[in-house]
């Protein structure tokens, strides 16, 4: 992988990064730890991945991309922006009324959603049926999930997970964007879903892991996913809550907190000296 | 003898007759036989999946799939399809409008022997709650046929409640048209209106008839459409009835009985009865003597169409 796509996706994932502050800054809500948490893999999925077409978001022949950790809307409306699905100047108006950035992602509303999601669980389920549908019809898009490390609570994950393993989905990718942290404190005292790595490996998925902000890795594995047969692939990602901003990174306070005018302020500041910094390399 | 076949087994046949449409794929939760899913499993097997005992998985997979151009048939028990599953209905499937039929067979008490665990008795109340859903509630095995055909030909979510009893067929297939919610009047009349749903509907015509032998003019409506409901023909018959009597095979809160209440309150207040379950949970048993211990009796009709023009003489 030469270093100046890389640099370049790099770029466009803290131009998202800022929006993600920008969004939840204006709306006065929404959820910035876990969006920054999985904003590396996102841009990667969407500018180097994933078969999409701005301009025809249902071509039937896209890859699907399923947010199934919907309460990180405001990185995927980063990204789908960055991306030409909408205008970016309508990133402000997320969760307000006037607005169709719905608060969790909306099909019926935003273009390049996939799937509505927001209520944890349901969303690999769907990603399941849309990779049951392209083995039916024989077709060669393939799916893509991101689901959150508390999500994998909901005992419907693991519903989803025993089908896609049935079913033979090697058209299937998910990540588990692994960043330790849930709205009530560290999920290993919440309620521990370890060992993770054995779990999915017992319910039939080849299992890689990663780590979720180093470029290379997340490029390599999807590459790799490609190449396995009979099976879905489930990308274990250990990320870092908040990642991209100082005092965000690691701190469960940010999980749906949004930033007030001077954690905006110092947050952007961080992100566009960074920036800059890419900009020179 | 006349003929009784159950509506799940007329929705089997439909979906196998209908399946030759290749955008049509069916799921079921382990319960093929039961559903009769299995009539288009037999047919179209590279077009059907099971998804095992995961009811809420399988509606979420279901959603997932119409995303994809398909219209998906989702099939359980009533009680799984539409409250096991309740929340993956609304938040996978209505909200975002997709094209996924419910097919909720075993519905209502006439369940019978597995008991109330078994037995839904809300599922009409919380599924025409949801906004973008359609709540059909077919009385015979031709109109089952019918109802299918139109989720078929309707875009957007669908529930269709059918039983597991065998009930008789009262309609005739030569001239028998389903029309996406419009209720169908099967017997006119002055003084009353009856108005009837599922399998109730043979028990409201039996009620007619012993009104009629008492010299009372009831007339019938059968109500396949619950949502949406048939207002035109409720407010019409309020107006020239003057009183009407509502029956369902379930709770008396939320069903047929509260959309009509609904509409008539709104409209053109009349003297109602509303026949269903009195809020409690139903029970093991033969489901004709369980039909009769709850009062779902034509007995019970022609005793509260006696109260209601009572009411009407008073008003």
């Amino acid at each position: 992988m030469d270093k100046k796509k890389i640099n370049e996706l790099k770029k466009i994932a803290t131009r998202v990064r800022k929006h993600i502050i920008e969004e939840t800054y204006h709306a006065g809500a929404g959820h910035p730890g876990g969006s920054l948490s999985c904003t590396d893999i996102l841009t990667v999925l969407y500018f180097h991945e994933m078969r999409v077409d701005p301009k025809n978001p249902h071509w039937k022949d896209r890859d699907r991309f399923v947010l199934s950790k919907g309460h990180c809307a405001p990185a995927l409306y980063g990204v789908l922006a960055e991306r030409g699905f909408f205008p970016v100047e309508d990133l402000v108006g997320f969760r307000s009324a006037d607005s169709y950035l719905e608060g969790h992602p909306s099909m019926k509303m935003v273009p390049g959603v996939d799937m509505s999601t927001g209520s944890l669980g349901q969303g690999i389920s769907a990603a399941v049926g849309m990779a049951m549908m392209g083995k039916l019809d024989k077709a060669d898009y393939r799916v893509y999930a991101i689901l959150g490390d508390g999500e994998i609570q909901e005992g419907q994950v693991w519903e989803a997970l025993m089908a896609a393993a049935h079913y033979k989905l090697d058209n299937l990718v998910a990540f588990l964007d692994y960043n330790g942290l849930q709205i009530d404190g560290k999920i290993t005292e919440v309620m521990s879903p370890e060992p993770v790595e054995e779990k999915f490996r017992a319910f039939g998925w080849k299992v890689l892991k990663i780590d979720a902000h180093d470029y290379e890795q997340i490029i390599d594995a999807l590459n790799q996913a490609r190449e396995i047969k009979g099976m879905p692939v489930m990308i274990i990602a250990k990320s870092i809550k908040g990642k991209g901003v100082s005092f965000m990174e690691n701190s469960v306070s940010w999980h749906g907190t949004p930033p007030k005018k001077e954690h905006r302020d110092q947050a952007i500041a961080e992100l566009d000296e960074y920036l800059a910094k890419l900009e020179v390399e | 003898m006349e003929q009784k076949i159950a509506t799940r087994e007329a929705y089997g046949n439909a979906l196998a007759e209908f399946g030759s449409d290749p955008r049509i794929v069916v799921v079921d939760a382990d319960l093929s036989k039961s559903t009769k899913t299995e009539s288009f499993k037999k047919k179209y097997p590279d077009r059907f999946f099971n998804m095992g005992i995961a009811e809420g998985n399988m509606m979420a997979v279901a959603a997932g799939m119409a995303t994809c151009g398909k219209i998906v048939f989702a099939s359980s028990f009533a009680i799984f399809a539409a409250l096991r599953a309740c929340e993956q209905v609304r938040n996978s499937i209505c909200y975002p409008a997709l094209n996924v039929k419910i097919g909720a067979t075993h519905a209502g008490i006439s369940v019978g022997e597995d008991g109330a665990s078994h037995q839904a008795i809300e599922d009409i109340a919380i599924m025409r709650s949801f906004p973008n859903m359609v709540v059909l509630s077919p009385a015979d095995a031709v109109e089952t046929k019918y109802a299918v055909k139109a989720a078929i030909d309707h875009e957007g979510p669908v529930y269709i409640r059918l039983g597991r009893l065998a009930v008789p067929v009262l309609f005739d297939e030569k001239d028998y048209k389903f029309e996406l919610g419009k209720g169908i009047t099967m017997v006119e009349g002055n003084d009353l209106t009856i108005i009837a749903t599922g399998l109730m509907l043979q028990y409201a015509l039996e009620a007619s008839k012993r009104l009629a032998e008492e010299g009372i003019s009831a007339r019938v409506i059968n109500i396949h459409t619950i949502k949406p409901i048939d207002r035109d023909l409720i407010v019409k018959a309020a107006r020239e009835t003057g009183a009407i009597v509502t029956v369902e095979e379930h709770t008396v809160m939320g069903g047929l009985g509260s959309a009509v209440a609904e509409v008539l309150v709104q409209n053109y207040p009349v003297p109602t009865r509303i026949i269903g379950i009195q809020d409690k949970f139903g029970k093991s048993g033969k489901p004709d003597r369980l039909l009769e211990m709850y009062g779902l009796t034509t007995e019970n009709i022609v005793a509260k169409s006696l109260e209601v023009l009572k009411m009407k003489k008073q008003a």
